[in-house]
């Protein structure tokens, strides 16, 4: 019964901190955006702007959900929430600080350390694709549809590479489960280098690049793409349901980075000192300083790169990315093999 | 070492974005910062009136004529004679310019014969409804004393003053075309403008005796006393008297 109730706590507490997340990120990202572009930025709604998404997100709640009459009823109105629930439930298994002991009881920073965390976020973020692709098809207009075609090419291709960055990081800490995998990068190497499995450099870049393309964000935002198909798969929708497919990306992009921290740049990880509270509290600022870093650099991102071609897109999935992670593979395969059984003639 | 050039190239592009993140933002937060306008600015018209208060349109129709956006509509009376509202032989009865549909080109201005049409700095004429964005006569013709009106509810957004300055027309050219009145206000005295003139008299813009006219090489906004009086011919050695 306890179990119950400390996992629907925390269940609230990630759902309550991912909404607050995103409302930031919106703003921070437009901020940002608009700094490096000499302007302002949304300033106006709470100190410096900061209510900003709250005001446009009652701004859509108010306006018509326009069903189209061509529309494909039921897949219509399902896809905002399929775009949605991976986004949310992908977060569900990442740790965000180390586990805090409570007299007899320990409680771990993440809803649920699933001992195959690793598959489980790739299952849910193929599952992203779905949602992407009926939408743009169920909306029964071209644009969309050009989106949504272009969706599950783009996001099956770098969800190939994804996958293949991860593998070394799993032969290299021996496990898939996401809390395992933060444990396995404390540490240090000679005694001042954090042992992150940011030293996989080949496939921290691959899985960056993919992250870019998973959350269609720019340069990869094709999907989207205003100025070719105006808003690519959502196009159609409106109101709320529009409001549920922004909400999706930003939680998305949220996830990506705190995927990014856990898997290669070592979570919660970080020096702790002081007392009880600060040593509870101080995995969760580093957990969360480390992905705001990651964030603004997909801000950072967006801001510089014009989009790219498709065919560029697709040839620098499948022509540079997989190539170069499955010839990583097999070096780190090489590596942690010696680093297991020694060199096969000593 | 090129090829280590070669591969720096695109991050140098990060370092672009990140430099500007610290640099000054270009954005004026309009209702509270007002840029300053350029001195040609093509604002809202106003009607003039002569020192005197004597309207300047004549009825003729001229801009209407060459309005193309065709927002003027103006009807031409006949002045009562012992009443005359303008000192020709007609006035504007009905005077209306569309604001939603003029363009601010000026043209107006440039063809008025009696220089009664001129242009403002105000620009701030936002309206809830089309009939607001016909302005009438009301609204356009500046008071006897000079005090320019406004026909939509004062808001902060709205600085009255800014109707007493003049465009670039104005400032451009005298209306005989002389280029040796550039950059001073080189028209005939108006009520709006203090009663202003050119350096030297220019004879054939204005209707009024060439001993009215006052060399004024600033712009001044505030309307002299003098020559709110309606006795201009008496009023207005006095005011060259002051500023020579």
């Amino acid at each position: 019964m306890e179990d119950f109730i400390v996992a629907g706590v925390k269940v609230l507490i990630a759902f309550a901190f991912l909404f607050g997340v995103v409302l930031l990120l919106v703003w921070v990202e437009r901020r940002i955006v608009a700094f490096m572009q000499n302007r302002i930025g949304p300033n106006r709604a709470g100190p410096m702007g900061i209510l900003q998404t709250l005001a446009d997100g009652v701004k859509l709640m108010f306006k018509e959900s326009i069903t189209p009459d061509r529309a494909e009823v039921v897949l219509y109105l399902a896809a905002p929430v399929m775009a949605l629930l991976p986004a949310l439930l992908i977060f569900l298994v990442i740790p965000v600080g180390a586990p805090i002991t409570i007299g007899d009881n320990t409680y771990t920073l993440q809803v649920t350390d699933l001992n195959v965390g690793v598959l489980y976020i790739l299952a849910l973020s193929s599952m992203a694709v779905y949602a992407i692709t009926f939408a743009g098809w169920s909306s029964g207009s071209k644009y969309p549809l050009l989106g949504s075609v272009r969706a599950s090419a783009q996001m099956i291709s770098y969800e190939a590479a994804m996958g293949l960055a991860i593998v070394p990081v799993i032969m290299f800490n021996g496990t898939t489960s996401l809390a395992g995998i933060v444990e396995a990068q404390g540490g240090t190497y000679f005694g001042f280098i954090p042992a992150w499995n940011i030293v996989l450099l080949p496939s921290f870049v691959v899985f960056l690049i993919a992250a870019f393309a998973e959350t269609n964000r720019a340069p990869f935002d094709l999907v989207e793409a205003e100025q070719e198909i105006v808003g690519g798969f959502h196009t159609e929708y409106s109101g709320l349901r529009f409001a549920l497919f922004f909400l999706a990306e930003y939680i998305n992009m949220f996830t990506m980075s705190a995927l990014t921290v856990t898997l290669f740049l070592g979570g919660w990880q970080g020096p702790v000192f002081g007392p009880t509270v600060l040593v509870w509290l101080l995995p969760v600022f580093w957990f969360l300083l480390k992905t705001a870093v990651v964030l603004f650099f997909f801000i950072w991102v967006r801001g510089t790169l014009p989009r790219m071609r498709y065919d560029q897109l697709m040839a620098f999935g499948w022509k540079r990315l997989i190539p170069v992670s499955l010839a990583w593979i097999i070096l780190a395969m090489v590596a942690v093999g010696v680093r297991r059984f020694g060199l096969p003639w000593a | 070492m090129s090829w280590f050039a070669d591969l720096l190239g695109p991050w140098r592009g990060f370092t672009v974005t990140f430099r500007q993140m610290f640099k000054p933002k270009l954005t004026v937060q309009y209702p509270k910062v007002k840029r300053v306008k350029p001195q040609r600015f093509h604002g809202r018209h106003v009607l003039n009136r002569y020192p005197d208060g004597m309207e300047k349109c004549i009825g003729c129709e001229l801009c209407a004529g060459v309005c193309p956006a065709r927002c003027i509509y103006v009807r031409g009376a006949d002045n009562p004679p012992d009443d005359p509202v303008s000192p020709g032989e007609r006035f504007g009865f009905v005077y209306e310019i569309n604001m939603l549909r003029c363009i601010f080109c000026a043209m107006c201005v440039e063809a008025c014969p009696t220089e009664a049409i001129t242009m403002t700095h105000l620009f701030e004429m936002s309206v809830t409804d089309r009939e607001e964005g016909i302005f009438t006569k009301d609204g356009l013709l500046v008071e006897p004393d000079g005090t320019p009106n406004h026909p939509l509810p004062d808001t902060p957004l709205i600085d009255i003053n800014e109707l007493k300055l003049g465009d670039g027309w104005m400032r451009a050219t005298s209306p005989s075309g002389r280029a040796a009145f550039e950059g001073i206000e080189a028209w005939s005295p108006s009520a709006r403008m203090g009663g202003q003139a050119p350096a030297e008299p220019a004879q054939e813009s204005s209707q009024l005796p060439a001993a009215s006219l006052q060399p004024e090489t600033a712009r001044d906004t505030s309307p002299e006393p003098e020559d709110a009086s309606p006795e201009a011919e008496d009023a207005s050695p006095e005011a060259e008297g002051e500023s020579s």
